[in-house]
């Protein structure tokens, strides 16, 4: 354990993986996101329970314009990417280049945000509520619980480059931006099935 | 937080506030959930003297669903989980030869959690009355205003808070076990105790997401106006039922099973002999636990779920009866030969096995859908549970409770104040639960607060009334047990039982920083082993070496504070509260990621003292 705080001049080839501590980061975290796993199973469930209860509202086909979903699955597909050449940075030991692609990682997760957010209003103003249908409801828990999944990654990954800039590259600020990019996958992952259920089969409902 | 300090020096108040250690994190869970132990028991007390006699007046019948709410909440999310947790951190560690849990920070939040969302409930009491709607909350009785007032925010939200602390524990556990075993402990020479913490830990993991999704639908129809449940805008209400049972369900067995690890634990070291057929015993374990998530719907037989979905639902229930089975006959064979003891510890864990037994044969008498027709929602099920859960589950944790303590406190509790405990509890309990099985033939539906007279029903109800008193009684003498082995305790040797595991190796209570080296494990019952094979000394597996461990720190019990203020700001609707409060909680997330925790070092050489035994 006391290797934790040695300096290292010459990061380790799995820097995540050099000290128990970031070992059990690593594991703690897979788990976390297998729990998160049923939470978003749950709320799909949920929504293809509850997703033709529109209450005289509009329906999904009418309501929703896939080349906008099409083009915000595309930015956050990328963002995945650029996540994954940050830690591949990160495992060459090359700190602005990790700091980079992060900071790109967050860019495109604010305009998916952005986007996402302008995609709700429009909704809005079409009477697609969260109150006024349960389908409503089922839409807008599920996409948001997703989206503040989003906006929660976009703080963690500042936090984190902000702090890179102090701490450099180490075996304890490493396992950290592992862990940050693998909840990125995750939460792109979550997206592609929301564009699959939500989107795709609302349109050939 | 100076490197200085030493565990000695750290006392008081403030060190509780902040402590990371396991052995601490497991004495507040014990406080904490034994106090909601004696406050769910109270609840319960009022109710048996409400329906002691037909026609009582002595509760109305909207106090009655109060405490029927809060005592069946309290006991499942408020006691018996956290209790299970106190023996998890107490013990597992110890088990597995590890200095630490995998997360101390995260362990100690788990507890702040937990405890912050259980006085949001029950402050529900003070502020706007308690939840009424029962502790599985059905909408839509739970979901509008037209049947409850506002405790069932404080269900909600209590609930919310404590639930994510329990399930960042069960991560916590998990990573513990995969990552922090001793040299030489592999998986199959676990203790069953730390078994059922692995098997346990990965139902929580699983489970729980399922009922924090339930809360946050019925959070969003009751606080904003979302319809999950609102039939009329086309919400459905049992949707309600499947996520709460996919949770429940297994919620049991998440008691259930460290419960079978305590009861595998003194059985063996109460019978001196290794416990029969281990192999079968973890794999039992481990199918329980899978099986357990295949069940939920065995609740809802008379949702109209129609027969093919009801057919397989009972089938898969009646299946967990042969890995429960085969757990019973191995308990049986330990003891079979066996040198037995009859100490406190051991009484109680006698005493579960025909308990449980008779609790499992009413679960497969309800597995049968069309005979669930006639008990469901009856007393017939309230015994059932009352003997899994009591008879089962709070039998295992007084069991736990006099044969670790000990190791928790370094005193020995009083054997002859324990055999009242014991004997009191075991009569009081068989008089309140078995007269309730024919309360429930008898056509008492469960969840009333009155009762005609002379419709045979009287006997019943009044047995019960008495047996539940003598419960209480029992539990006097448990505290008064506590009070004079705290006052003046015999001090506990490092081995007191003749134990067979690791924990048994240390001295009690365990030191800071539990082991001086790690041990090597030769063997299952890895103390047992040496003492056989070898001088009675673990080998150790490392030099001897300046330990590091973490540092105290306060921002867990900040963050659920900040937790606790934002959930009474959603209750009340006021902004600024929910986002002060969730302020508070995410910059303490803030500084926990900013400052790195330097940790502090301990030279075992220097502590160790030759009073105590060589610790390892
Ligand atoms: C492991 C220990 C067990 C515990 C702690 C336990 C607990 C419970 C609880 C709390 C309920 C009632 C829930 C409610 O409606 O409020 C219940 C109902 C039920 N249990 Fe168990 N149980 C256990 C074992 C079993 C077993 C082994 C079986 C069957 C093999 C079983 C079958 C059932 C069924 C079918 C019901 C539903 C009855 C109804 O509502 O009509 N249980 N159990
Ligand atoms: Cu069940």
């Amino acid at each position: 354990m006391s290797t934790q705080h040695a300096v290292h001049q010459t990061l380790p080839p799995e820097p995540e993986r050099a000290t128990l501590e970031g070992r059990n980061k690593v594991l703690g975290f897979w788990l976390f996101l297998a729990g998160e796993c049923v939470l978003f199973g749950s709320l799909f469930a949920t929504f293809v329970a509850l997703r033709d209860q529109t209450n005289g509202g509009p329906a999904a086909a009418e309501l929703f314009q896939l080349p906008m979903v099409a083009l915000t699955t595309v930015i956050l597909l990328t963002s995945s990417l650029t996540s994954v050449l940050g830690i591949l940075a990160m495992h060459r030991n090359k700190l602005a280049q990790t700091q980079a692609w992060f900071v790109v990682t967050v860019l495109l997760g604010l305009f998916f945000l952005g986007l996402e957010i302008y995609e709700f209003v429009e909704y809005y103003r079409h009477g697609h509520r969260l109150t006024s249908s349960a389908f409503g409801s089922a839409f807008y828990t599920l996409v948001g619980f997703h989206g503040g999944h989003v906006l929660f990654g976009i703080l963690w990954i500042s936090l984190l480059i902000a702090q890179s800039f102090k701490k450099g590259l180490t075996v304890v600020t490493a396992p950290k931006f592992y862990v940050a990019s693998l909840y990125w996958h995750f939460v792109d992952l979550v997206w592609v099935f929301i564009f699959t259920v939500v989107y795709l089969m609302g349109m050939v409902a | 937080m100076s490197d200085l300090a030493t565990y000695a020096e750290r006392k008081g108040l403030w060190s509780w506030l902040t402590t990371v250690d396991h052995k601490k994190i497991a004495i507040l869970y014990l406080l904490a959930g034994g106090f909601f132990f004696l406050l769910g028991g109270l609840e319960a007390i009022l109710m048996r003297i409400q329906l002691m006699y037909p026609n009582s007046e002595f509760l109305s019948g909207s106090t009655f669903n109060e405490l029927l709410t809060m005592h069946g909440t309290t006991m499942i999310f408020l006691a018996a989980m956290p209790l299970i947790f106190a023996f998890m951190n107490a013990v597992v560690p110890l088990q597995i030869g590890a200095r630490d849990v995998a997360f101390p920070f995260i362990n100690a939040l788990g507890f702040w959690l937990f405890l912050f969302g259980g006085l949001l409930l029950n402050l529900s009491w003070f502020l706007g009355g308690a939840p009424d709607a029962g502790w599985t909350a059905y909408p839509p009785l739970s979901s509008g205003h037209d049947f409850s007032d506002q405790g069932i925010d404080y269900y909600v939200l209590g609930l919310q808070i404590a639930g994510i602390g329990t399930w960042i524990g069960g991560i916590n556990f998990i990573a513990t076990i995969v990552n922090m075993r001793a040299p030489g402990l592999t998986f199959m020479r676990l203790p069953m105790f730390t078994w059922g913490t692995f098997v346990t830990s990965v139902l929580i993991l699983f489970a729980f997401p399922a009922i924090t999704v339930s809360l946050v639908l019925l959070m969003f129809d009751r606080l904003f106006g979302a319809n999950f449940f609102d039939v009329n805008a086309g919400g459905n209400v049992v949707i309600w039922q499947h996520f709460f049972w996919i949770f429940g369900h297994p919620e049991v067995y998440i008691l259930i099973l460290p419960a079978f690890g305590i009861i595998s634990e003194v059985v063996a070291t109460f019978s001196k002999k290794r416990l029969f057929g281990y192999s079968s015993m973890v794999f039992a374990m481990v199918l329980i636990g899978f099986l357990g998530f295949m069940v939920w719907a065995h609740h809802m037989f008379t949702v109209g779920m129609g027969p093919v979905a009801n057919a397989l639902f009972g089938i898969s229930t009646m299946l967990i009866a042969v890995p429960t089975g085969i757990k019973v006959f191995n308990w049986l064979f330990t003891m079979w030969g066996g040198r037995i003891r009859f100490t406190t510890a051991n009484l109680f864990a006698v005493g579960f096995i025909p308990t449980f037994v008779i609790g499992g044969t009413t679960g497969v008498m309800l597995s049968v859908p069309p005979a669930d027709y006639q008990y469901h929602d009856s007393y017939f099920v309230v015994a059932h549970f009352h003997y899994t859960i009591v008879g089962g589950m709070a039998f295992a944790l007084f069991a736990g409770l006099y044969y670790w303590w000990p190791k928790m406190f370094g005193t020995m509790l009083n054997e002859t104040l324990g055999k009242w405990n014991f004997w009191l509890f075991f009569i009081g309990f068989h008089l309140t639960f078995f007269p309730q099985h024919f309360l429930g033939l008898m056509g008492m539906p469960r969840r009333i607060f009155t009762y005609q007279e002379g419709i045979g029903l009287d006997l019943g109800n009044f047995l019960s009334s008495l047996g539940a008193f003598t419960m209480g009684l029992s539990t006097v003498f448990l505290l008064i047990n506590i009070i004079v082995t705290l006052k003046s305790g015999q001090a506990a040797p490092a081995d007191p039982w003749d134990g067979r595991t690791l924990e048994w190796a240390v001295s009690s209570p365990a030191p800071e920083y539990n082991f001086a080296q790690m041990p090597l494990v030769r063997g299952l019952d890895a103390l047992w082993t040496e003492k056989r094979n070898g001088d009675g000394k673990l080998l150790p597996a490392e030099p001897l070496a300046e330990i590091h461990l973490p540092s105290p720190t306060i921002l867990p019990f900040l963050m659920s504070v900040g937790l606790f203020i934002a959930g009474l700001g959603f209750i009340y609707h006021l902004i600024p509260v929910i986002v002060g409060g969730l302020a508070v909680t995410l910059i303490c997330m803030v500084i926990r990621s900013l400052v790195d925790d330097p940790g502090y070092h301990v030279w075992p050489r220097e502590l160790e003292d030759p009073e105590r035994g060589v610790d390892a």
